[in-house]
């Protein structure tokens, strides 16, 4: 374990009914950075990350988190955590539902003010979430998890459906927020978004194929395109 | 427990029901119309309607309530809000109980204009104080919301939540005293009437009807209503799991 792991896991194993989501996964997050963590859809992204969160049952190994076992209430004031299908409420405003988890982590209402400017949705303030756009509804659910300005971001797919401009602004707040020392791990499933991580995590069928920067992955297989690093990755192993 | 976050999550359930103005309405106006039809069934000065009316108040909110906080909870634990909840620094039991809060709220308001209405309008004769029923048909709603809650966590969908009102709420009413005086019920469905909790809820009223009100029993009936919504809570919070599979 290095001293700079913001996350460390250690044979992770996740079973859901007779199926094996994760059979054994181990690997360290660094702190400070943006970790991609890509692989298809069903590749078991979603089910590690709510370990990382912890509101996923494991069936064994160990889940360190900002020093502390996955789940313990000394990290629920750290971590935000936005899930892959947008959780906010529909039937409320976006700032309605910003206000709520505002109050429920103690934090001002300036701090409503600053997230809808993160995510450039300060004009929608008053708008019902039930009207807005997937693309709209996900932002807002990534603005509650920057709320508490949290020591660790824990992001599911949190760019899906943006246009090109928001996702490249929405990725360069993710590269400020590592300035000030936040820890970012983002799950994607769009190979092009791989090359603005500091490291990639390349899941497959739950089995981790890869843990290196795109520069690495790159001088490793000796292709160029990210998308044929990852077929070639898959080639090796089978 | 904190009283922020109870706050905070019962001020944030009120506000998605004002958005919603057709349950509202629904949840006030429902009952209002079965007093009247009630009333105008068996006659204003009918003993029937003087006897039942008053037990009456108390169990229009009581289903209402059921249904719409099980219903409510549901959608909290499907819509993935619930997932998010759980990874902020709060208690489980804060949750419960803002919901709790919230309905309570609701109740007030829905127990008040119903009481008024039969009370007032209808001519509903009730020996004891006019208040009381107000106060015993808001815990009736009460109870019925809280053990919603704690239902709503064996559902699995909307249409199962709907289901659990006549398994749970019905049988209920069936023992509670209304039908069958309890103490000509057979031995084993008495022993039923008195574990349930809405046995004791209509008893209190029945007696606030008859102005019974200084009886020992009638503590008795208010503490349990009590009890049964503290135990609620906790149970409710206790189906609540921060870890799902």
């Amino acid at each position: 374990m290095t001293a700079t792991a913001a996350i460390t896991v250690v044979d992770l194993r996740v079973v859901r009914g007779d199926a094996v989501v994760l059979p054994g996964l181990s690997c360290e997050v660094e702190a400070g950075s943006v970790t991609g963590l890509l692989g298809p859809s069903g590749s078991g992204k979603s089910t590690f990350l709510r370990a990382i969160v912890g509101v996923q049952k494991v069936e064994s190994g160990s889940v360190d988190v900002l020093g502390h076992p996955a789940g313990s209430a000394a990290l629920r004031s750290r971590i935000g955590y936005m899930t892959q299908a947008p959780s906010v409420y529909g039937d409320l405003t976006v700032g309605e539902n910003l206000v709520f988890f505002a109050r429920v982590l103690d934090m001002p209402e300036a701090a409503v003010d600053r997230v809808l400017a993160e995510v450039a949705m300060e004009e929608s303030r008053g708008r019902l979430v039930n009207r807005l756009s997937g693309g709209q509804r996900a932002r807002v659910s990534l603005a509650a998890a920057l709320l508490a300005e949290p020591d660790l971001l824990v992001l599911d797919e949190p760019t899906v459906g943006l246009d090109p401009v928001l996702r490249r602004d929405l990725w360069e707040l993710f590269h400020r927020l590592t300035e000030r020392g936040t820890t970012l791990l983002v799950s994607s499933h769009v190979m092009d978004e791989a090359d603005r991580c500091h490291a990639l995590l390349l899941l497959r069928e739950g089995t981790l194929l890869a843990h290196a920067t795109p520069a690495e992955l790159r001088r490793q297989t000796g292709k160029e395109n990210l998308e044929d690093v990852f077929l070639s990755l898959i080639e090796e192993r089978t | 427990m904190s009283m922020r976050i109870t706050r905070a999550v019962a001020l944030r359930v009120l506000g998605q029901l004002r958005r919603d103005p057709r349950t509202i309405a629904l949840i006030v106006g429902v009952p209002c119309v079965l007093m009247v039809l009630l009333q105008q069934l068996f006659g204003r000065h009918s003993p029937v309607f003087q006897d039942v009316g008053t037990p009456m108040l108390g169990l229009f909110p009581f289903i209402t309530m059921f249904l719409v906080t099980s219903v409510t909870m549901l959608r909290e634990r499907t819509s993935g809000t619930l997932e998010r909840l759980m990874t902020l620094p709060l208690h489980k039991i804060d949750i419960v109980a803002g919901y709790g809060v919230a309905f309570a709220v609701v109740a007030v308001v829905q127990a008040t204009v119903v009481s008024l209405l039969a009370l007032g309008l209808l001519g509903l004769d009730v020996a004891g104080p006019n208040w009381l029923v107000v106060v015993l048909a808001v815990a009736n709603a009460v109870l019925g919301s809280t053990l919603g809650l704690f239902v709503s966590a064996f559902a699995e969908t909307e249409f199962q939540a709907v289901q659990f009102m006549p398994a749970v709420v019905l049988p209920q009413i069936l023992l509670c005293g209304l039908f069958v005086a309890r103490d000509q019920m057979a031995t084993w469905l008495r022993a039923i009437s008195y574990a349930l909790p809405l046995t004791y809820a209509y008893d209190a009223l029945a007696r606030t009807a008859t102005n019974d009100v200084s009886d020992v029993w009638f503590a008795i009936d208010c503490l349990v209503v009590v009890g049964s919504i503290a135990l609620a809570i906790a149970l409710g919070a206790a189906t609540l799991r921060r870890r799902t599979a």
